[in-house]
């Protein structure tokens, strides 16, 4: 796809002597290989591609691989075989100075438990990759002011971390990533280790700033419902290997594997699926052409966010896509149908 | 994991069992046969006229202290490197450490002085001593709050008005200089270490030799190329100084958290602002901790560095140690102990001290310099102003001989004191001790000929830690037996094991008090505290005055110096096991004795293990010291030959110590391995 911003190509990442052999001697170990000689999986054959813009999730449980493959994606671990290309270019060929230089001006990253540097100020922390770049003072800080207003800091310029709550430290730990403008932008498990009120809100505050900064995003969470919440396109890992890379609708729909259909079990289904997968579409109409409803509703809104005026409306209602354009059209049965259906499912 | 396994499959019945069994049978013999042999060695060397057997003969002794010392003898007066000789490296190592420690000494004693001797003439007078204690309650200030400024302020005033501040400004001055450049020293070999594994590889045996060798050894060699003078005492301060702060630096920065050196490098760190700008910042409290251990060393070798020439305190006691100036030795031992305090709880508040730091609200970069450094900015104010009037009035500058109280004569009076009145009673216990406690162990260990000591310790080690233990055990004991120590060698061990085993009935249960009741903690914890900040030497002075020389004085001595670890790691012990264990064991019904019995004291068994290998190794290097007061065994053969400047003679003694606590170390090690798999298999897991 021609605006990948970052690819995986058939990444591998075992541990142990002698890994390198293994693959040239088979490129395509299965598990059973590679625990044979005695190494440790950690990523299999990962292949993947980051779009411009979208927030791509990678979903796995503790020791899945997933923390590992952000960090190859990022070269903080060095993969044992495979390529990355980021915006067209090679990055396991580039040098050290370059990889640098990549890192200083197109990549940020989010840490888990925040990784502050307990001895500089929130403003200082912020700063803290332009001053590595070696940006003057009153230029860096000018900056730093700037996204700490933006993740809504402000006035906390001088805390030092530990005068600061999970959240806000994790705040902190955004507005530094964000600082240098990064074109690829990694999080690892940034919401793992705050409270779940503070996480929801983090999350709002995550899909805000996303809504405003459109970056190509990579984040890493081991909760399926963060995943469904946040993600245009979830990878699901398990094992160390890539099981299926779908939007969160797709995985809900048609999971690829058992293990996949075991997390979408208790997915609440209304809040993910849409419209557009139960309506009854254009041409296979049994309730004719045009209801002549005046409301109608949008095939990509989710069933939860309309059952309710579906319910309400005496005649079945029209749905459109887009560009308003009638695509099919939605009633009551349609959505009775769907709810006994997903409780079923999660029976 | 698969230790944990064996460890359980070991102790499965029935065939290990019965090996258990002959194994132990095995060990009553042994121990039997070593008995036996003790007590009539001499006899059945003489019945099978065979001498050797209890005397090492001269004539297998190997030359090994001649090629030290001929090799010592070539490198100062031969050895070239192309350009250079090694006496000019030597002489060019001197010159760098001479300036800045000539600057301190102006700055803190003799004034800025222009001419050699007898006919300087003083440019600049030193620091006004008011201005020196105005600084250190600034810094105390700083560094905590005001009751810290007013300790350290009346600790120093204290110096001025018992008339040791002369001395103590010395001293100061040798602490100003050796604590800098131990820890620069330190941190880039800490630097080595946690960036190059082969380093690391090098380096940590070199460390442990360094932490295990006794002072006086390499005070011998440091003498020959460095020569007399506070140069070599410096030298040698900061060696003994630094591993801790080696040990600390790897440490730290092996324990920043990954997050945050990936966080280095997602930034785009080069290699050295990673280090600079991410690692070392961050690990800075343990560096910090590192600092203090180098003040707290570098005041331990005060007493010892002025054997080599360093002036000051240390000098002081050393001299009325050997006049048997009773006060004198008091009078300035106190100085030294009121100057380490004071050091000690500066540092420590420094350290503490880091996360407090720079409240949000204070200091924007902005402001002035004034207002960001009041302190510093009053300081060098008052310095400036009391050196002026100074030249009016010699108050400000010196404190007033006049003024000075002297306490010489009065420890001097106590101290005969308790002589008179009190000398049999002291007698009495000090010859109850030696008949029954002392005495016998001596007999004992002294007894075994040396072929047999050199299995047995061998066979104990192969128990323990197996046969590469036992094979290195062997030989480090060898070197010993080679070169004619092994009479000596047993006598250290003798001391050392006694008051080990005093300081481990006084220490271990001090410590399971202090563990389990939380008043008696901090009583014990405080007292504990003050016998580490004390320099070793300084226990020597009120022992020496009470019981004279001899093995016992050594005795209590080294049990005082080396009491700390024993209590500390038995009250970590106990502390630190899982409360549900002691409520399990409540709920089943244990009485509190059964609690201690069947659960704690078998739990924090390897804890009380390691406690107890600190403590063997704290005795051994006071051991040395010990020598001071007329012990005859390795230490007293390691001052002989500082006092001869015998080289060879001085490192062969000071390594056999070294591989004394070598060999212990791994035993004991070795045997805190085992128990720990014995009794909790999960800590291995980590």
């Amino acid at each position: 796809m021609s605006d990948a911003k970052l690819a995986c190509r058939d990444v591998w990442k075992l541990y142990g002597p002698s890994a390198k052999q293994l693959l040239e001697r088979n490129p395509e170990p299965d598990l059973a290989d590679v625990l044979e000689a005695g190494l440790v999986p950690a990523v299999r054959a990962a292949n993947l591609q980051v779009h411009s813009g979208e927030i791509f999730v990678i979903m796995g449980l503790s020791g899945s691989g997933k923390s590992t493959l952000v960090r190859c994606m990022s070269r903080l671990i060095e993969p044992t075989q495979g390529e990355l290309i980021f915006e067209g270019q090679d990055l396991l060929g580039a040098s050290k100075a370059q990889m640098i230089d990549i890192r200083r001006h197109k990549m940020g990253m989010v840490f888990q438990h925040f990784a502050l540097l307990p001895h500089l100020s929130v403003l200082e922390n912020v700063a803290f990759p332009l001053d590595i770049q070696g940006q003057n003072k009153q230029q860096r800080e000018a900056r730093a002011r700037e996204i700490i207003e933006l993740v809504g800091l402000a006035g906390r310029e001088d805390y030092l971390p530990h005068e600061l709550s999970g959240g806000q430290q994790q705040r902190v730990g955004i507005a530094r990533s964000l600082a240098v403008e990064p074109e690829i932008w990694f999080l690892d498990e940034p919401f793992s280790a705050l409270d779940p009120l503070i996480r929801r809100e983090m999350q709002d505050e995550f899909l805000r700033l996303q809504a405003k900064l459109k970056k190509s995003i990579v984040f890493i969470t081991h909760d399926f419902d963060e995943a469904i919440r946040l993600a245009d396109r979830i990878a699901i890992m398990k094992e160390g290997a890539i099981v299926q890379i779908a939007s969160p609708e797709e995985l809900v729909l048609n999971p690829a594997t058992d293990y996949v259909a075991e997390f979408t079990r208790y997915v609440p289904r209304d809040k993910v699926i849409s419209v557009g997968s139960i309506m009854q579409a254009n041409g296979s109409a049994q309730y004719g052409a045009d209801s002549g409803a005046s409301v109608s509703v949008r095939s990509m809104d989710k069933i939860a966010d309309i059952s309710a005026t579906v319910f309400d409306a005496e005649h079945p209602l029209n749905v459109v896509d887009d560009n308003g354009v009638k695509v099919g059209s939605i009633d009551r049965a349609a959505i009775v149908d769907f709810l006994v259906s997903s409780s079923r499912h999660q029976q | 994991m698969s230790t944990v396994n064996a460890a359980i499959n070991n102790s499965t019945p029935p065939a290990s069992f019965a090996r258990g069994y002959s194994y132990r049978l095995c060990w009553l013999l042994i121990a039997l046969a070593t008995f036996y042999l003790s007590s009539n060695a001499k006899a059945i060397a003489k019945s099978l006229d065979m001498r050797w057997l209890v005397k090492y003969p001269s004539a297998w002794k190997l030359p090994i202290k001649d090629h030290i010392s001929a090799f010592m003898q070539w490198l100062v007066e031969v050895a070239h490197f192309g350009f250079f000789s090694f006496t000019d490296l030597t002489r060019g190592i001197s010159w760098l450490i001479e300036q800045p420690y000539n600057l301190a000494l102006s700055l803190f004693s003799t004034g800025l002085l222009s001419g050699v001797g007898s006919d300087a003439i003083q440019l600049l007078p030193p620091l006004s001593w008011i201005a020196v204690v105005l600084a250190v309650i600034a810094l105390g200030h700083y560094a905590k709050d005001w009751w810290l400024a007013a300790l350290c302020g009346s600790a120093f005033v204290y110096l001025a008005v018992f008339g040791q501040w002369n001395s103590a400004m010395v001293t100061l001055a040798s602490i100003a200089i050796a604590v800098p450049m131990g820890v620069a020293l330190g941190l880039l070999l800490g630097i080595a270490i946690f960036r190059h594994a082969w380093v690391d590889r090098v380096m940590s045996p070199v460390l442990d030799l360094m932490q295990t060798i006794p002072v006086f050894a390499y005070l011998v060699p440091i003498l020959f190329m460095f020569g007399f003078g506070p140069v070599s005492a410096l030298i040698a301060t900061i060696i003994y100084a630094m591993p801790p702060m080696v040990r600390m630096t790897a440490l730290a920065l092996r324990g920043v958290n990954d997050e945050v050196r990936d966080l280095g490098v997602m930034v785009g760190c080069t290699d050295r602002q990673l280090l600079w700008r991410v690692l070392i910042p961050v690990a800075r409290p343990g560096l910090m901790v590192g600092v203090n251990q180098v003040i707290m060393l570098s005041l331990n070798m005060v007493i010892i560095a002025s054997m080599i020439g360093a002036g000051g305190l240390g000098y002081d006691v050393l001299t009325s140690l050997r006049k048997l100036d009773i006060g004198g030795g008091i009078e300035a031992g106190i100085a030294i102990v009121v100057l380490a305090v004071a050091l000690d709880r500066l540092s420590q508040a420094i350290v503490d001290r880091q996360g407090s730091e720079r409240r949000s609200s204070a200091i924007t970069v902005d402001q002035h310099f004034l207002r960001r450094y009041p302190r510093l900015v009053m300081v060098l104010v008052v310095a400036v102003l009391l050196s002026l009037l100074g030249v009016v009035s010699p108050f400000f500058q010196a404190y007033p001989e006049s003024a000075q109280i002297t306490t010489g004569q009065f420890w001097q009076d106590k101290v005969s004191f308790i002589n008179i009145n009190y000398f049999d009673d002291l007698e009495v216990f000090k010859d109850a001790v030696l008949i029954w406690f002392l005495l016998p162990i001596k007999r004992f260990l002294l007894g075994i000929p040396w072929p047999w000591g050199l299995v047995l310790i061998t066979l104990i080690a192969a128990h323990f830690g197996g046969w590469r233990l036992a094979f290195l055990t062997f030989l480090l004991s060898g070197f010993i037996v080679v070169n004619g120590l092994w009479l000596k060698a047993m006598t250290t061990v003798y001391l050392c094991g006694a008051s080990v085993i005093i300081a481990s009935l006084i220490g271990i249960p001090l410590g399971i008090w202090a563990a389990l009741n939380k008043t008696a903690g901090r009583i014990i914890g405080v007292f504990i505290d003050t016998l580490q900040t004390l320099p070793s030497f300084v226990y020597l002075i009120p022992v020496v005055m009470l019981f004279r020389v001899g093995d016992f004085t050594a005795m209590i001595a080294v049990v005082l110096y080396a009491l700390a670890p024993a209590v500390r790691y038995a009250a970590h012990g106990i502390r630190s096991i899982d409360p549900q264990l002691i409520e399990a064991g409540t709920v089943s019904g244990c009485t509190p004795r059964q609690l201690l019995t069947r659960i704690r004291l078998p739990l924090a068994y390897p804890e009380i293990l390691m406690g107890i290998n600190q403590t063997i190794m704290l005795a051994l290097s006071m051991l040395v010291i010990t020598a001071l007061v007329g012990t005859r065994d390795l230490g007293q053969e390691v001052y002989i030959a500082l006092t001869k400047a015998d080289v060879g003679r001085g490192i062969v003694a000071g390594l056999s110590v070294a591989f004394i606590a070598i060999i212990a170390d791994r035993i004991i090690v070795a045997g805190a391995r085992r128990a720990r798999q014995r009794y909790a298999p999960s800590t291995l897991n980590q």
